[in-house]
């Protein structure tokens, strides 16, 4: 069994990363995040298991850095904060349109512009909906743990081996700097470049081999048709992992009249409010998308039939209530409550917002 | 005496007439064909073959790759040439 | 003797590098990229590294490079190859990686990847085609067109005051510690291509012996934008770009002994 330690969500990226047999870590400073650079850095995996960590000259370099080697077949990762994903919407779309697997974390703080250092989960529609240009999606995990920020950075690249394409860890300040108990993953080897070339042969491009043609690896396509075709195959992709990869989960849902719906450590904040207003008597069940994409929408449309109102929480303006909305149908009231600027909501708050907007409203 | 004489191929499909082998060439040897190839360019040719020396200039500078270049060395003895490489 | 003595396979001097592929080249008339391209080709095979190099193709005329030449290819984002380069580079130390950049993608939006890389000293080689402009985009002033050259967005001719000076890129790569070979080339003589030939292979043998960054950048001629004939192109870039961008090594401490050099370390 794995090992138990205290340890802050940003060094369990790391830990983690060296733990799965990442092969290579590309970053640019930037807080709320750089204990993960700082940690691999201490840690000097390439004395262990041989990963590179290069702190690049930024995250434009850092991402395309990650397009490069993910293109060899590698298990590569890189992260940041939310300016710094903005930087990496250019590689992100590049690396999505070329169909490679990479892992990204995003610590996300308050926007827009250099906004605050402070935690946010303003950077949903960035991460769900594109980012960069182009029709393209990411696989997004939203860990509300720091157990879950170690599970979901192997969870995060088989995702992005089976479907080649990139996934992120949508996390935040609040998980990134909190310290919690952590039973870390047992270690896996880095896959050996025999395996690669059995594994990913038809597409990697490390070297042309006697055996097989020549890979390029290109996101360009000027002959419309096929671009069309190439662009029906990533859609193809999207739909499967909705059929397959959807992750969520439902915390005392069965009796729920109302639903709070939220992620990441907003969700956290729920499950206490779910908590009080249950001790009030209110019959309130919580739940939480770890995929934000693919987007739970089958449960979410169940429990529409069975609550009288949703109330989605998060820390922003209002971005994953609009998913949550289309899922739901128009059947039910489905309110928003959101802290910007990086204030973090009390329980209390939670509980005040959802009966004013649901239950007297 | 050894004398060296050439000759080169040209694929007329793939050039693309641009005329830097003609300059390229010392001995004068190639030009533009008045004529066109599929693609609408005026591909070049030998309009002097006995000066062809084999260097290899024309095929050198090609941007196209598509001048194919032979040469052999000739004895001459009593005018009859004589294949030697 | 007549021609078909002579045009026999044993009398064979000169033909295509059996590593360019049978596709015909999209680039104009007389384009420099498609010299530059079969001396790569001729490089990487006279090595015998076909199968351990990989190209990274840029943005701009040479984006389909990788059509070209027979070995793997990674196409990246405009100005990001050197990026990508490190990437493949550092995680696959064993393998020969190129990058192949015009000078818009190296010398004007990819700025910081080309200087970062170079002075880390990646161990890799960069091919910089410099034609004064952008040709993919219809001849655009690039950060390489000469005061007073005549471009689609300087049609009065580039003036320092109003659009800036055109940048010596290869001068300051050369100083940074993370290069081994920093040389000036063009391909527009038998002569120089030879020379470029030499250069390139110096290049390339520079990256099998893990010397860090060897740079070539290729003095080279856009004859569609420039709006002159291919012979005319290779004039005007010897009056005038030429005394600007002087061909010539600017750098070569390959042969430096290898105690006084740091290695990447990976
Ligand atoms: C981010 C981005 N900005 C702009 C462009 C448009 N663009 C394509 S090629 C190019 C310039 C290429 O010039 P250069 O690098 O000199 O190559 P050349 O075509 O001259 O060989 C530009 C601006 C792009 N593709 N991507
Ligand atoms: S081989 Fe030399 S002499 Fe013959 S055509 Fe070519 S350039 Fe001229
Ligand atoms: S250099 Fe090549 S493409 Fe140009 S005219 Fe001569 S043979 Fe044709
Ligand atoms: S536009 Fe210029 S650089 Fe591009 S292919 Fe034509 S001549 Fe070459
Ligand atoms: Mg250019």
């Amino acid at each position: 069994m794995g090992e138990l330690r205290l340890m802050k969500g940003n060094e369990v990226i790391a830990e983690a990363a060296i733990r799965c047999g990442c092969d290579g870590y590309f970053g640019y400073p930037i807080t709320p995040q750089s204990e993960i650079m700082e940690t691999l850095m201490d840690r000097e995996p390439w004395n262990e298991t041989g990963m590179v960590v290069l702190q690049a000259e930024s995250e434009i370099a850092s991402i395309h850095m990650v397009h490069g080697a993910a293109g060899s077949g590698k298990k590569v990762m890189t992260s940041s904060s939310s300016p710094g994903i903005s930087l990496m919407a250019e590689g992100i779309s590049y690396i999505a349109g070329a169909e490679l697997p990479c892992l990204i974390v995003n610590v996300q703080r308050g926007g827009p512009g250099l906004g605050t250092i402070q935690p946010s989960q303003a950077d949903y529609f960035q991460s769900t909906k594109g980012g960069g240009h182009g029709d393209y999606r990411l696989i997004v995990l939203a860990p509300s743990s720091v157990q879950e920020m170690n599970d979901f950075v192997e969870t995060g690249f088989k995702l992005a081996f089976k479907y080649r394409n990139p996934a992120m860890i949508l996390t935040d300040g609040v998980i990134g700097q909190m310290m919690e108990k952590v039973v870390l993953a047992d270690y896996i080897p880095r896959v050996t470049d025999e395996e690669i070339d059995r594994r990913h042969g038809s597409w990697v491009t490390n070297g042309r081999k006697p055996h097989r043609e020549r890979n390029i690896i290109t996101s360009l396509e000027m002959d419309s048709l096929k671009m069309e075709q190439n662009n029906i195959r990533l859609q193809d992709k999207y739909a499967k992992m909705e059929e397959e990869d959807v992750l969520f989960e439902e915390v005392q849902c069965e009796d729920a009249e109302y639903l709070l719906v939220a992620f990441g450590s907003s969700a956290r904040i729920c499950q206490k409010a779910v908590d009080q207003c249950r001790e009030k008597g209110i019959k309130v069940g919580l739940l939480r998308p770890i995929t934000l994409f693919p987007f739970p929408k089958k449960p979410i449309a169940a429990l529409a039939k069975q609550v009288k109102g949703m109330l989605v929480v998060e820390m922003n303006a209002g971005q994953m209530v609009e998913d949550v909305q289309l899922a739901a149908g128009c059947m039910i009231p489905v309110k928003h409550f959101g802290r910007m600027g990086g204030i973090i909501p009390s329980p209390a708050e939670v509980v005040e917002a959802l009966e004013q907007k649901l239950i007297g409203g | 005496m050894a004398k060296v004489i050439g000759a080169v191929v040209v694929d007329n499909e793939e050039c693309k007439g641009c005329g830097l082998c003609v300059v390229a060439c010392p001995q004068d040897v190639l030009s533009q064909n008045k004529q066109v190839n599929g693609r609408g360019y005026h591909y070049s040719f030998m309009k002097n073959p006995e000066a062809c020396i084999g260097c290899s200039n024309c095929a050198t500078v090609c941007p196209d790759s598509c001048i194919v270049v032979y040469r052999v060395k000739i004895q001459e003895v009593r005018n009859e040439p004589v294949l030697v490489s | 003797m007549n021609l078909a003595d002579i045009i026999n396979p044993n009398n064979l001097v000169y033909e295509k590098p059996k590593l360019l592929t049978e596709n015909t080249m999209h680039y104009c008339p007389g384009c420099s990229h498609g010299v530059v391209h079969k001396l790569l080709a001729e490089v990487i095979l006279d090595l015998d590294i076909q199968e351990k190099t990989i190209g990274v193709s840029p943005v701009g005329c040479a984006v389909f490079a990788y059509n070209y030449i027979e070995i793997d290819w990674q196409e990246a984002a405009h100005g990001r190859a050197p990026a990508v380069a490190t990437g493949i580079a550092r995680c696959n130390p064993d393998k020969v990686v190129f990058t192949y950049q015009g000078d818009g993608d190296l010398a004007s939006i990819g700025t910081a990847e080309i200087l970062h890389a170079c002075n880390r000293g990646e161990n890799m080689v960069v091919i910089f085609v410099n034609n004064g402009i952008y040709g993919m985009t219809g001849g655009q002033m690039a950060p390489t067109t000469l005061l007073g050259q005549v471009t689609a967005t300087t049609p009065n001719g580039r003036d320092a005051g109003r659009n800036g000076y055109p940048l010596k890129i290869t001068e300051l790569i050369a100083q940074l510690p993370g290069t081994s070979y920093v040389t000036r080339q063009s391909v527009h003589t038998p002569a120089s291509i030879r020379k470029c030939k030499k250069a390139i292979s110096k290049a390339f043998q520079a990256a099998i012996d893990k010397k860090g960054t060897s740079f070539v950048e290729v003095v080279s001629t856009c004859n569609m934008n420039w709006k002159m004939s291919p012979v005319k192109s290779n004039e005007w870039m010897v009056d005038n770009m030429f005394p600007f961008y002087q061909p010539g090594d600017l750098k070569d401490s390959t042969k430096a002994d290898p105690a006084s050099y740091t290695p990447l370390k990976n």
